[in-house]
């Protein structure tokens, strides 16, 4: 088997066994993320990556990740190395601080290679808004991977790393996993860390783990979680993240999610997670309809909250301190005027629009106001379907990869693509999106959802699907 | 103009810096007049990513500032972004309170002449200051400079803003209100409050109404008053300006005006069109204050006396006016220091010697009476003579100067330098017989009814025992001996 075929346990346990380098593992990711054919990353860093690899090759005892190679989200602060948000307004920018998950990951053994191209300042759907050029999908070049996480998603699909992160503020890791055939997972709010994690919507925003298994997903999360001094918003975690090993489900409740399992969801879609669920059944548990009865609102909720906080997040890009800073500027308004029009894409100026009309005076709470009261309500929602079942499921995404173009000039069409995703986002809970079968050729991902805190049974409730789904497909050229 | 007419309606809002170590939502330490730019880090420099962490420190001083204002301190309170462009404010948004601020509404109590008043507190809340920026050539000024940077030292820095009801009615009014709300938060160590550096700042709103009207009249709002006297004629100006402007058949409009000290000048700032539209909202990036009730309670119960309840025990109870108190009471160690020799001499006496002679013999050779060799039980002994008549005025005095140059005893030094009082009343009525003998023309005019005579002979008595007498026993002396003479 190829190294690039490695998941990461396996790979940690081959270097452990002395059979293969983090050096050769590093090697031989590198080749691959250098070709780069999916336009995954925005950097990579050959030099730094093999230097730590060297480096933990020489340790009398290796960290726990053993050095196993890791591609980081744009949208994470790494120290030195090149980090843009996708945007060109932070072209050529070099922080001067590691965030605190990346750091975390690195203390513990993992090998940043890169950083990872992705929609600017994750908003979007299909990673075009990058203002570097779209990733594309490795199951057809022609299709999006999905976004905002686009880059994150594609390098993991197109075995240029075993695993990256991503960031998800209203699907941006579950729906590029879906489309790209792999497993995303988002932690409950305050789970992970957001220091460093460039904000689009902070009281949205988490950073997860892109992996090829489920197991993988947990490994990469059981070393991220916890609270941060840097983030008044990061928790104590409750337990440690467990490799999840269960096979069975005896027992365990499975709400289906009415309202996001008909209209609007693709019939190639609604199928495969019709059939995937029908393993619960097979595995011992039970199979419980749910009503999420707001959950229609989710979309237009989330599209007031998110513009309103990026209004005010993206708002420190003034050309002052650094980042792009316009030529001409005659005056104070002409330069922040221009730094900001020149800096910020089509997408990014739509939303801190709709968020700064949002916000302002008259309009606050007809706008923002309603908004937090109906996420209130979407809450509400989730805590009374989790009366009655341990966690929920839906599609992740309504389609799978759509190609190329399809939806950038209709952003309604483009938001659609989070419509299962949100309202989970909305309620702050963790969820992981799986592949669960192909349609028409493409992957199709299912989302499960836990209660806040409940990772474990979200694990362990993913791997023993994923095990009875047993997806092995892969993308063309990709062969086993 | 007729300003009996009018009744001027003035509110104060007060910006302090507090006394922390660090910043309001980073580790960087405050620091007054370093090399710009020294005291920053990702959080202060808005570098992306970078997360706000509200300092434990500030919010305790906060809730015991809050007490000391009479405020009541939410159980929760939440800061809220308020988002405007200008390059000494990185984020483009100033963490601050909006509607849940972290002192409710409460009442000042404080001293004036008149007796204890109370000034309505609307509310108190924390937020962080601006950076420092710098206009490079030109006058200084933003209009005609060359270039400007910015030192972000002071970006971040922990400030309480205090709002006031407007209850105040005139200049005077307030400058005693911002002298003792600067007293209060100085002496509990919640700021430094030097309005010269900018640590304490005033802004004052003002309106005018026909006297016996209810309703408010349009406010203007007035910065940048850096002293209380500048406070007391800013407002006064700003009145004037005012009442001329209405006399005159105008209205006046609202707007933010600057008061320039050194020509008088107010000027304007913005008008109410070019007022921002700040676009509040609840800061996401941090969690609500929920402060635990034992903690607030153990905080407001371990507070030293209040500078108001202080000044009004020394004037009940120790009989001092209010002038005394007002003097004493400012630097706070000097009051303790007052308090240590009341609790040693009879405290009149004790305010008089340590606002008079202690303070001014001290300034002339640039000491502090708690840092002098005067100790609180030197000057109570210094006192306990004068009081037992054992020396005179004028030689306790001596005493004193010599005990702040060279320290020592009182009693041992009246006895070393021969200071101590002639007692013998003999000797005295020799000395005062032989006076009234060596000048009869003067002693004729104290027979003949011209009693100011008498401090004549008190005079050559004093120059003749260098002091040592007692000028009031002289006196009587005098009378009678003139008399048998």
């Amino acid at each position: 088997m190829a190294l690039t075929d490695l998941t990461a346990e396996q790979a940690i346990a081959a270097i452990g066994a002395g059979q293969i380098s983090a050096t050769d593992l590093v090697t031989a990711h590198l080749a691959r993320a250098e070709r780069d054919d999916w336009h995954s990353f925005l950097a990579i860093d050959s030099e730094g990556a093999l230097a730590r690899a060297r480096e933990i090759d020489a340790m009398p005892e290796r960290p726990p990740l053993a050095g196993v190679p890791i591609a980081i989200k744009d949208a994470l602060s790494t120290r030195d190395l090149p980090t843009t948000a996708g945007s060109k307004i932070l072209e050529g920018f070099r922080p001067i601080y590691t965030a605190t998950c990346v750091a975390r990951l690195e203390q513990a053994g993992a090998v940043v290679i890169g950083k990872t191209n992705m929609d600017e300042f994750a908003m979007g759907s299909s990673c075009e808004n990058s203002a570097f050029g779209p990733s594309l999908n490795p199951w057809d070049a022609t299709r999006v991977p999905g976004g905002s996480s686009g880059g994150s998603a594609s390098a993991v699909a197109a075995r240029q790393v075993p695993w990256s992160l991503g960031s998800d503020t209203g699907g941006s890791i579950r729906q590029p996993a879906a489309l790209c055939g792999i497993v995303g997972l988002k932690p409950t709010y305050g789970a992970v860390s957001r220091y460093g994690l460039i904000a689009f919507a902070s009281s949205l925003d988490q950073v997860g783990p892109f992996a090829r298994t489920v197991r993988d997903a947990a490994l990469l999360l059981q070393r991220m979680v916890g609270r941060d001094p840097m983030d008044a918003t990061s928790l104590d975690w409750p337990e440690p993240i467990a490799l999840p090993n269960a096979e069975r489900l005896d027992g365990v409740r499975v709400g289906v999610i009415e309202e996001l399992m008909g209209e609007g969801i693709e019939p190639g879609v609604r199928a495969a997670c019709q059939a995937a669920l029908e393993h619960v059944r097979a595995l011992g548990g039970t199979l419980v309809p749910i009503e999420l009865p707001h959950a229609h609102y989710g979309l237009a909720t989330y599209y007031l909250i998110a513009p309103a906080e990026c209004s005010a997040n993206l708002a420190r890009f003034d050309g002052i301190r650094y980042g792009h800073r316009s030529a001409d500027a005659e005056n104070l308004l002409e330069h922040y005027e221009r730094t900001r029009g020149e800096g910020f894409g089509a997408e990014v100026k739509r939303r801190i629009m709709l968020g700064t009309f949002a916000l302002s005076a008259g309009y606050y709470d007809a706008y923002y106001g309603q908004a937090q009261r109906v996420r209130t309500l979407i809450i509400e929602d989730f805590a009374e379907a989790f009366r009655q079942v341990d966690v929920v499921a839906s599609p992740t995404s309504p389609s799978v990869a759509f190609p190329l173009g399809e939806r950038t000039d209709d952003p309604l069409s483009m938001y659609l693509s989070d419509v299962c995703t949100i309202p989970v986002s909305l309620a702050g809970l963790p969820s992981i999106s799986i592949p669960c079968g192909l349609s028409d050729g493409l992957p199709v991902g299912l989302q499960l959802a836990a209660p806040a805190f409940g990772e474990n049974r979200l694990l362990s409730v993913a791997h023993a699907l994923e095990a009875a789904i047993g997806f092995r497909d892969r993308p063309a050229g990709f062969g086993e | 103009m007729s300003p009996s007419k009018w009744e001027a309606v003035i509110g104060i809002e007060i910006h302090a810096q507090l006394l922390t170590r660090t910043k309001m939502f980073c580790g960087c330490a405050l620091s007054f007049g370093d090399p710009p730019n020294t005291h920053t880090c990702p959080v202060c420099l808005a570098h992306p990513g970078a997360l706000p962490v509200a300092n434990r420190e500030a919010i305790r001083l906060a809730i015991i500032a809050g007490h000391a204002l009479g405020c009541e301190i939410a159980e929760r309170s939440v800061f809220a972004r308020k988002n405007y462009f200008y390059p000494d404010l990185p984020k483009a948004y100033q963490i601050s309170q909006y509607d849940e601020p972290i002192c409710g509404p409460g009442r000042f109590r404080y001293l004036t002449e008149h007796g204890e008043k109370a000034l309505g507190i609307t509310r108190a809340h924390l937020e962080e200051d601006a950076a420092k920026l710098i206009h490079l050539g030109g006058e200084g000024r933003r209009a005609d400079a060359e270039g400007s940077v910015v030192d972000f030292n002071r970006g971040g820095t922990p400030l309480l803003e205090i709002v006031t009801e407007p209850e105040l009615h005139d200049g005077a009014d307030a400058a005693v209100f911002l002298k003792q709300l600067r007293q209060t938060l100085v002496h509990l160590r919640i700021t430094d409050g030097s309005m010269e550096q900018g640590s304490m700042r005033a802004d004052a709103n003002i309106s005018i109404r026909l006297a016996g009207a209810s309703a408010l009249g349009t406010k203007t709002e007035l910065k940048n008053m850096n002293s209380f006297t500048f406070l007391e004629r800013g407002i006064t100006a700003e009145i004037e300006r005012q009442i001329a402007v209405v006399e005159s058949g105008g209205v006046v409009t609202q707007e933010t005006l600057h008061y320039e000290p050194t020509t008088g000048q107010i000027t304007s700032l913005r008008s109410k069109e070019e007022a921002h539209d700040y676009r509040y909202f609840p800061e996401p990036d941090l969690v609500p204050v929920v402060p635990d009730r034992a903690w607030v309670d153990e905080l407001c119960g371990g507070l030293p006396e209040l500078p108001v309840d202080r000044r009004a025990r020394w004037i009940h109870d120790f009989g001092l006016t209010f002038e005394d108190a007002e003097v004493l009471s400012e630097p706070a160690q000097l009051g303790d220091y007052f308090e240590q020799v009341a609790a040693l001499a009879p405290p009149k006496s004790a305010a008089n010697w340590v606002r008079g002679d202690v303070r001014a013999l001290l300034r002339e050779r640039g000491q502090e009476p708690w840092d002098s060799e005067v100790t609180p039980s030197a000057l109570a002994e210094i006192i306990g003579l004068v009081d037992a008549r054992e020396v005179s005025l004028p030689s306790a005095k001596a005493v004193l100067a010599r005990v702040i140059d060279h320290g020592g005893e009182p009693r041992a030094i009246v006895t070393e330098l021969g200071l101590g009082a002639i007692q013998d009343e003999a000797a005295l009525i020799a000395l005062v017989d032989g006076l009234i003998a060596e000048n009869p023309v003067q002693a004729q005019q104290l027979r003949d009814g011209k009693d100011k005579l008498v401090g004549f002979f008190v005079g050559q008595a004093m120059k003749a025992t260098q002091g040592r007498a007692d000028p009031a026993r002289i006196g009587d002396l005098v009378r009678e001996r003139v008399a048998v003479g």
